[in-house]
């Protein structure tokens, strides 16, 4: 009885920190642009099934995919134990699908713990690739301090929340030749049977305690890491589904375009349509802030896990540039944090005195990109930074005419010599005279 | 002009005949104003003029896309330009529209749908690699045998468009041994001058994109960097000279290729 109202209250005040993590990230989002996506959906659902379920973009680096995937199924798969986690709990029960399910309880358990294992293992082996291998996109600059900590926290968690299940069956099985009123059969479990010899020489009391404690742990665990997940770069987990499902379907190549503008260029040509509607304010041209991206850019920053595919692939980082566009996204996301935490206590906001473009991305950074797209592509969950790029860039070139000299140049070019460069628009044809002769 | 050795007329001669060409040939500013990208505007012209394709150019009617000033964030006269093509596209009735440079490709095919500018729109690459299936182009043979010929993937035909087979199958029409970097097709590295880079000097770096890449492509052992697009060849070029290999390794385009091939 105890029991369960502590562990009631312990999923409470879970599911409230939750629940308000989740409130703020919405809102978060939702400072962006309206955006309406609703085109092609079999396109889109083939993304969400392919690149989200079926990790496709993955298995360009097969090593990290296959780790991957075990951590992936592990998730998905181990998580169905939670449901029976949360029932003994609420109901006092002891592994109440047992009775129920037989022999397949077994295959099931056995299956969990397989994937437990696996889990294990491929947290050791990415721990050994960042911290002794020190594979190089993740020591980049913008990794240093809470990212790199971050990432080795989500690691140590899951391999101590594993050690917790296999402990747990261990000491269950010899409970249950022990007590078997109390503890169900669940039958040989073939990896966690291989601890049960160390465990057999204990006394029932402490073998009690030690599958309490384990199971605790687990759970309490588990509801912790929920909310810590929420804070971290580990909400993949959750936002790289609908991020695939809602990204860009355009070819790459194809830039936003701005519906404002044309209505302003077509009235200054006075080929202007009647029936266009002017919209009152056109607001700001381009992104300074998180609010002038769209919701769909702000749920990609949420999306992206900090691998770093999209700089180890970005020719301006690889030559030593100072842009990195996993920085974009991480800097996108930690103005958004920042804007939302404020917001949520009646602060300030947007209205602080800082802004995305200047305090976190600088125009060095953005205007070192040449577009190429090898960071889109690169990105496992179809994160787009080049967008956010280009639109801070408009930003820079129309509200603060700011873009580099040789570019305002280039401007000046085209709009007196409709070409990039000095040339007299009646020589453009002066190519054709060698073959006219 | 019946007696000149290549035809290249304009859209507005056309109108005043009456007549409408299969496809319009859009230069592109480099390759009306660049020196070394009008030879391949030449070599261009030459292929369209041997397999008798009815084609015309827009001469002085042309003006620049709004590509570089779009990447580089000036969306007003990007539209301005785009508006005006579209304008001049549009009087014509232009249908097809093929061109050298993947800039103004992606542009004119992915872009100016929005501003009211719809046509088909092939890149040269494609376009050659079609007139070789359709034996519209013939070698005399033998040219390339043996020779290594390494291609560079433009960004805005590869990832930006999905293009990567139409140059390969271009050069390995030449009889040519084609060898790959090994960031090539979806990973290929960029030249460093797209997003408008190619009109400013890069920002502060240990090394620049160009360089890097040449490196790779010269250690491929090919004596031929192929490209398809005016700014890569300027960058490789210009990669080449920075590594003092002109005299050993070329930088060709498509066109030139097979021009070089027809002896």
């Amino acid at each position: 009885m105890v029991q369960q109202i502590a562990f009631i209250i312990t999923l409470g005040v879970a599911v409230y920190f939750i629940r308000k993590r989740i409130l703020l990230i919405r809102s978060t989002i939702k400072l962006g642009k309206e955006k309406i996506i609703n085109d092609n959906k079999s396109a889109r659902f083939k993304n969400l099934l392919l690149v989200a379920f079926g990790q496709k973009k993955m298995f360009k680096r097969p090593i990290p995919a296959i780790l991957h995937l075990f951590i992936y199924v592990g998730f998905l798969v181990i998580n169905l134990e939670v449901l029976e986690f949360v029932i003994d709990g609420l109901f006092g029960t002891h592994r109440i699908f047992a009775p129920y399910l037989g022999g397949f309880y077994n295959v099931l358990m056995n299956l969990f713990e397989f994937l437990a294992v696996a889990v294990l293992l491929s947290c050791v082996f990415f721990l050994i690739r960042r911290n002794i291998l020190k594979v190089k996109r993740f020591w980049a600059t913008e990794m240093n301090g809470w990212p790199r900590l971050d990432a080795n926290i989500i690691l140590l968690t899951e391999i101590v929340l594993m050690i917790a299940i296999l402990t747990m069956n261990a000491s269950d099985q010899v409970l249950q030749e022990r007590l078997s009123d109390h503890y169900p059969a669940t039958g040989a479990l073939l990896f966690s049977s291989l601890l049960v010899p160390s465990f057999q020489s204990l006394d029932t009391a402490t073998l009690i305690f030690i599958e309490r404690a384990a199971w605790w742990f687990h759970i309490v665990g588990i509801l912790a890491f929920s909310v810590y997940i929420t804070y971290s770069k580990h909400l993949h987990i959750f936002l790289g589904f609908p991020n695939t499902y809602f990204a860009k379907l355009e070819p790459k190549g194809h830039m936003e375009n701005m519906p404002v503008v044309t209505n302003e260029v077509k009235m200054m040509l006075g080929i202007a349509d009647a029936n266009a509607v002017s919209s009152a304010t056109p607001g700001r041209f381009g992104a300074k802030d998180v609010n002038d991206l769209s919701w769909n850019n702000l749920l990609a920053a949420y999306s992206c896990t900090e691998c770093g595919r999209c700089t180890a692939e970005c020719p301006a980082n690889i030559t030593g540039k100072k842009l990195s566009p996993r920085k974009i996204m991480m800097d996108t996301r930690d103005r958004m944090e920042e804007v939302g935490t404020s917001l949520a206590k009646n602060g300030s906001g947007l209205n602080d005195g800082k802004s995305l473009l200047g305090d976190y991305i600088t125009k060095e950074e953005i205007n070192a990109c040449t577009s190429c797209n090898a960071c889109v592509e690169a990105c496992p969950v179809l994160i787009n930074p080049l967008e956010i790029i280009l639109e801070l860039r408009r930003y820079v070139a129309m509200e603060e005419s700011g873009a580099p000299s040789a570019w305002n140049s280039m401007f000046q070019n085209i709009e007196t010599n409709f070409a990039p460069w000095k040339f007299s628009p009646s020589d453009r044809f002066n190519w054709a005279n060698e073959l006219k002769k | 002009m019946p007696e000149a050795p290549y035809q290249i007329p304009t859209m507005a001669e056309m109108k005043s005949k009456g007549e409408i060409p299969e496809v319009l040939f859009w230069v592109g500013c480099a390759g009306s104003f660049d020196d070394r990208y009008k030879r391949v505007t030449l070599a261009f012209v030459k292929i369209l003029n041997a397999a008798q394709i009815r084609f015309a150019v827009l001469g002085t009617e042309e003006t620049c896309t709004g590509d570089p000033a779009r990447r580089a964030g000036n969306e007003f006269l990007f539209q301005m330009q785009a508006t005006n093509n579209i304008q001049v596209l549009n009087g014509y009735g232009i249908k097809k529209i093929v061109t050298a440079c993947p800039h103004c490709f992606n542009t004119i095919k992915n872009e100016y749908p929005e501003l009211g500018g719809n046509y088909e729109v092939i890149h040269h690459s494609a376009f050659l690699q079609q007139l070789i299936t359709e034996g519209k182009i013939k070698f005399t043979g033998g040219a390339f045998k043996g020779k290594k010929i390494t291609y560079h993937d433009s960004c805005y035909l590869g990832r930006a468009n999905n293009i990567y087979e139409a140059p390969r199958s271009v050069l390995e029409a030449l009889d040519a041994d084609l060898v790959e970097m090994k960031r090539c097709r979806t990973t290929g590295l960029c030249c460093g001058a797209g997003g408008a880079q190619m009109f400013k000097e890069p920002e502060k770096g240990f090394k620049d994109i160009n360089v890097e890449r040449t490196e790779e492509a010269i250690s491929t052992g090919a004596t031929t960097i192929a490209v398809a697009c005016p700014f890569c060849m300027t960058m490789m070029s210009d990669g080449v000279k920075n590594k003092n290999r002109e005299s050993d390794v070329q930088v060709k385009d498509l066109a030139e290729l097979i021009i070089e091939a027809q002896g």
